[in-house]
């Protein structure tokens, strides 16, 4: 008997009558020895609110004893509608919204945005912006792994973990209200440029973390790479190889632990990621341990990329001087009439983008961020979408997880480092 | 990227291979490849890309040119990865029979991305193995995301008015 055909259902399971899980008689067909004699199936609601769920997740689970048979993502608990209100909102006005979607990248969403722009009006972004935004992009990224790590480690059952990676997170965050006034979702990165120059003592408060964090990467992995209880949990399990993830999606940090070095900062690079020496880490089981591995290992990548950045920062403007996309500076507009037009008009109408559609990818923690950007020719975009690696890596859950121990599926779930904000929008 | 002549020599080749009508349009803009194609087409065309090398599909979205007609368009963004190429394929259809073949059986990933844009555009994939609304609630009605759709004035649904109207009828 299918979970749906029960004559009592639950309030949940009512709802969502129309979830079809796999047939009875294919989720019983591998069985492995000392389950059990029993056929019996329990269907397991999981989530939404779960702290092992990253989120608002939602699972439902047909498990045979401890063997999960099955799994649907139910999503969309925390959608509130931000492609639809981007096109109510002039092009500038965009950006703090596209930031919130996934709440651990802003840096990221707001440069696939705003890339998008670019390439739509055709504007150069200076040498010292790209810098600057490499420079934020991959302090996020750290940021981001920190996230993860402290998260992850946690669900494994390492509670010091977590405070030890945010107290470093405490002071990316530090360093992002140097540069911007905000800790989360910064509005720093403008289309043509940054908002402003990094301020006085930034360099050297940057330079200090620069120095401290790979010894904390280091200290990380000694507390992790050779635990047992880590290495029980997750090496081996779930693992899941590179041609499923790519038939699947599935890009990043999952893709790249299966063996595929596919990275869009070496592979495409934008915002001169080609200046810059820096590895591509890759696993090769494809495991668990391997996506532990590879963010790890990315996290002294970043830092690399930074003193790079850091060292070679160029002189020069912070924002492109096309007054019909950027504001002009303060002091113009006390002796400019033409500044002072400029202005006005930005601030009232916004800038007009010629029309077209775009699709802009960039490489963000999770994977593959692109934004699509559809212009009218107005100054409201009349479409924008997100392509959010979460959304898409999803999907790789069911096919990782089947066939597993039930918490196996959490440390998956916590190597899979899904962003409920960037999944549902 | 094909350049403007890659984009039609692929063109040619769909035409030769599928016939005239299959491809519509090509559109070169700002280095990216768009190739229109007629919607009954696209799971040959789509096939014939990936024998080409575009084999990751790396996303799927959907489009609403309110008011033209055809007015709804869905985008499937292709990805060769080892010659770092990319290309759309774009079909439009009209809104009163939004129906498109599914491609989820020979691109996995399109399955939660053709259940958003169903969700959000009302397009219907047919062949899908699970056609569901995926981010807007079951008994939604209406398809947020299209452009006649209005903003706002919406109730936010607590437990005391979870049986009144959800979405705005159209």
């Amino acid at each position: 008997m299918s979970p749906t055909e029960e004559p009592t259902l639950s309030e949940y399971r009512r709802r969502e009558q129309s979830i079809t899980l796999a047939p009875l008689h294919e989720q019983l067909e591998e069985r492995s020895e000392g389950e059990g004699s029993t056929q019996e199936l329990l269907t397991l609601n999981f989530g939404p609110h779960h702290p092992a769920t990253h989120g608002v997740l939602r699972l439902l689970v047909t498990l045979q004893g401890e063997i999960v048979r099955d799994v649907k993502p139910i999503i969309g608990y925390v959608h509130t509608g931000i492609e639809k209100t981007a096109e109510d909102k002039s092009y500038w006005k965009v950006i703090p919204v596209i930031e919130r979607m996934d709440y651990l990248s802003y840096y990221f969403n707001a440069m696939a945005f705003c890339t998008a722009i670019e390439k739509l009006a055709e504007v150069d972004v200076p040498p010292r912006a790209q810098y600057l935004r490499v420079i934020h992009l991959e302090l996020n990224r750290i940021m981001s792994h920190l996230v993860w790590l402290g998260t992850s480690a946690l669900d494994l059952g390492a509670i010091s973990m977590f405070w030890y990676c945010f107290r470093e997170r405490e002071k990316i965050l530090d360093l992002f209200e140097m540069s911007s006034g905000q800790r989360m979702h910064t509005r720093y990165f403008q289309v043509g440029g940054v908002i402003e120059d990094i301020p006085h003592g930034f360099e050297e408060k940057l330079r200090s973390f620069l120095k401290e964090m790979p010894s904390r990467v280091d200290q990380y992995g000694a507390l992790l790479n050779r635990n047992e209880i880590v290495l029980q949990r997750l090496r081996g399990t779930c693992p899941l190889d590179a041609e499923t993830l790519l038939t699947l999606g599935v890009t990043g940090p999952l893709l790249r632990a299966a063996g595929n070095p596919w990275d869009l900062r070496k592979a495409a690079p934008y915002s001169s990621y080609d200046h810059f020496d820096f590895k591509i880490p890759v696993g090769t089981q494809g495991d668990n341990y391997d996506r532990y591995a590879v963010r790890l290992a990315e996290m002294y990548e970043s830092v690399k990329i930074v003193q790079q950045a850091l060292d070679g920062l160029p002189e020069g403007a912070h924002i492109t001087d096309d007054r019909k996309i950027a504001l002009p500076p303060r002091h113009e507009l006390a002796t400019s009439m033409e500044a002072l037009i400029h202005h006005f008009k930005l601030v009232t109408e916004g800038m007009r983008v010629p029309p077209g559609e775009v699709y802009s990818p960039i490489e963000s923690p999770r994977g593959e961020l692109g934004c699509f950007v559809r212009s009218d020719g107005s100054s409201k975009p009349a479409r924008v979408h997100m392509r959010d690696p979460s959304f898409v890596n999803l999907q790789a859950t069911a096919p990782m997880v089947k066939g597993a121990y039930i918490a196996d599926m959490i440390a998956t779930l916590a190597m899979l480092d899904p962003i409920l904000g960037g999944i549902d929008r | 990227m094909p350049d403007a002549t890659g984009l039609e020599l692929i063109a040619q080749e769909l035409r030769e291979a599928h016939g005239e009508d299959v491809v519509a349009e090509t559109t070169f803009f700002r280095n990216q490849a768009t190739l229109t194609v007629e919607p009954g087409s696209i799971r040959a065309v789509l096939a014939h890309l990936r024998e080409q090398g575009y084999a990751f599909m790396s996303s799927v979205h959907g489009v609403d040119y309110y008011p033209h007609e055809p007015r709804l368009g869905v985008i499937y963004e292709l990805l060769d990865m080892s010659r770092v190429d990319r290309i759309a394929v774009k079909l439009r259809v009209d809104s009163g029979d939004p129906v498109v073949a599914s491609v989820t059986e020979e691109w996995p990933t399109a399955n939660h991305q053709e259940r958003e844009v169903y969700d959000m555009f009302g397009v219907v994939f047919e062949g899908h193995p699970d056609l569901r609304r995926i981010l807007m609630p079951e008994d939604y009605e209406g398809h947020p995301q299209r452009r006649d759709f209005p903003i706002g004035g919406e109730p936010v649904i607590f437990t005391f008015n979870e049986g009144d109207s959800t979405g705005s009828s159209e």
